[in-house]
């Protein structure tokens, strides 16, 4: 791109630089944030399983890209192929995760006629 | 500019303007997806965490995670990505989908939190946030734009390391500690671990059929109670008792 103008509109010159590991980081821990702060305020049971999946995929984001083949510079050390099975293991486990902790909602669901999860205090001490 | 001239530019100039047409002879394809796809991902994941309705929440979630399933695609992890999209979004979240269909009745579809919780989560996500950007900017090496270098597509060595065998080995003459390891155990755990959560679960949520005489006269004595609770329950499962039924209620 022409530097000219690339200098003129900061935005267009951050279009035409390639993107690097930094870039997917943010995303992830803009995901990450978001989840954990899901997993606080929502009271809703299926709220803060909503939040612990976007934690995790933060966690992906930041698996995938130190895996990349093309975000890698020069001489670059890249986790290969192990960031990307981490990352499937992962999505599988989060998978499992998220149809236990359905059951155990639905569970309560029946017993407690409600979702929110201040009501469960039933084992407080 | 000059060169821009010549090809699809030449047309859209005079449409657009010099200011608009130019820029785009000059974009990076790979960074100005990059910034779609994280756009819209980080936006649908502050929604979830703004939004109070359920349903909408997972609308949401499911926005957030194809377009990060998209991010996968662009950084080279075609496997990974596709099967975010599979199983994540077309498992996991119709999964999420069908729980928010099942308990969504009109008093829990919003359940807001308190408005000092909400500030306190922002004061404490605000710093969590600057502390992880500032780690992820911090280092050097990871700020360095990409070599160019293209990877092979990746879905035959991870099929081959599920199965035990590094085909990625860089060196397949190294002694056996230095070389990569397989994640055929890893695999078999993980299906194992599958197979026993998912048995679990269906025992955990299944409808419960047996009708002891006891929640049947309680539902008998609590009528407009026990129709709230009729609609509410999964299956035929009774609330255990008109307390239970009239602390749910409030």
């Amino acid at each position: 791109m022409n530097p000219s103008v690339a200098s003129l509109v900061p935005v267009l010159g951050f279009l035409s630089e390639p993107v690097s590991v930094a870039h997917y980081l943010v995303v992830g821990a803009i995901l990450f944030v978001s989840g954990v702060a899901c997993m606080a305020v929502k009271r809703n049971a299926l709220g803060v399983l909503m939040g612990i999946e976007l934690v995790l995929n933060g966690a992906n984001v930041n698996f995938v890209a130190f895996a990349s083949p093309y975000l890698q510079a020069e001489g670059g050390r890249s986790l290969g192929l192990d960031g990307q099975l981490i990352a499937l293991f992962v999505i599988l486990l989060a998978a499992a995760e998220a149809a236990v902790a359905l059951a155990i909602t639905l569970n309560f669901y029946n017993n407690h006629a409600t979702v929110d999860v201040d009501r469960a205090d039933d084992l407080k001490g | 500019m000059m060169a821009f001239v010549s090809g699809p530019t030449a047309v859209i100039e005079p449409l657009l303007g010099l200011g608009l047409a130019l820029p785009v002879a000059g974009v990076n394809w790979h960074t100005f997806f990059f910034l779609l796809f994280a756009a819209v991902a980080c936006g649908f994941a502050v929604a979830v965490v703004a939004a109070d309705n359920v349903v909408r929440m997972a609308l949401y979630l499911v926005l957030s995670l194809g377009a990060t399933a998209g991010l996968f695609f662009l950084a080279g992890a075609e496997f990974v990505g596709a099967m975010q999209l599979m199983i994540y979004v077309g498992g996991t979240l119709v999964l999420l989908v069908f729980g928010v269909m099942l308990t969504a009745q009109a008093p829990f579809v919003s359940i807001k939190g308190s408005a000092g919780d909400r500030v306190l989560a922002g004061v404490v996500g605000a710093v969590l946030l600057a502390v992880l950007l500032q780690a992820a900017l911090s280092v050097p090496a990871w700020r360095r734009p990409a070599s160019g270098h293209v990877g092979q597509p990746a879905a035959t060595p991870i099929g081959m390391a599920l199965v035990g065998v590094r085909v990625d080995e860089p060196d397949p003459a190294a002694p056996a500690k230095n070389r990569r390891s397989g994640y055929l155990l890893p695999f078999e755990i993980v299906s194992v671990h599958l197979l026993v959560v998912l048995v679990g679960a269906a025992y955990l949520a299944r409808a419960k059929r047996r009708k002891t005489p006891r929640a049947i006269e309680v539902a008998a004595s609590v009528e407009p109670a026990a129709s709230v609770a009729e609609h509410a329950a999964i299956g035929r499962d009774r609330p255990r008792g008109a307390s239970v039924l009239a602390g749910g209620r409030s």
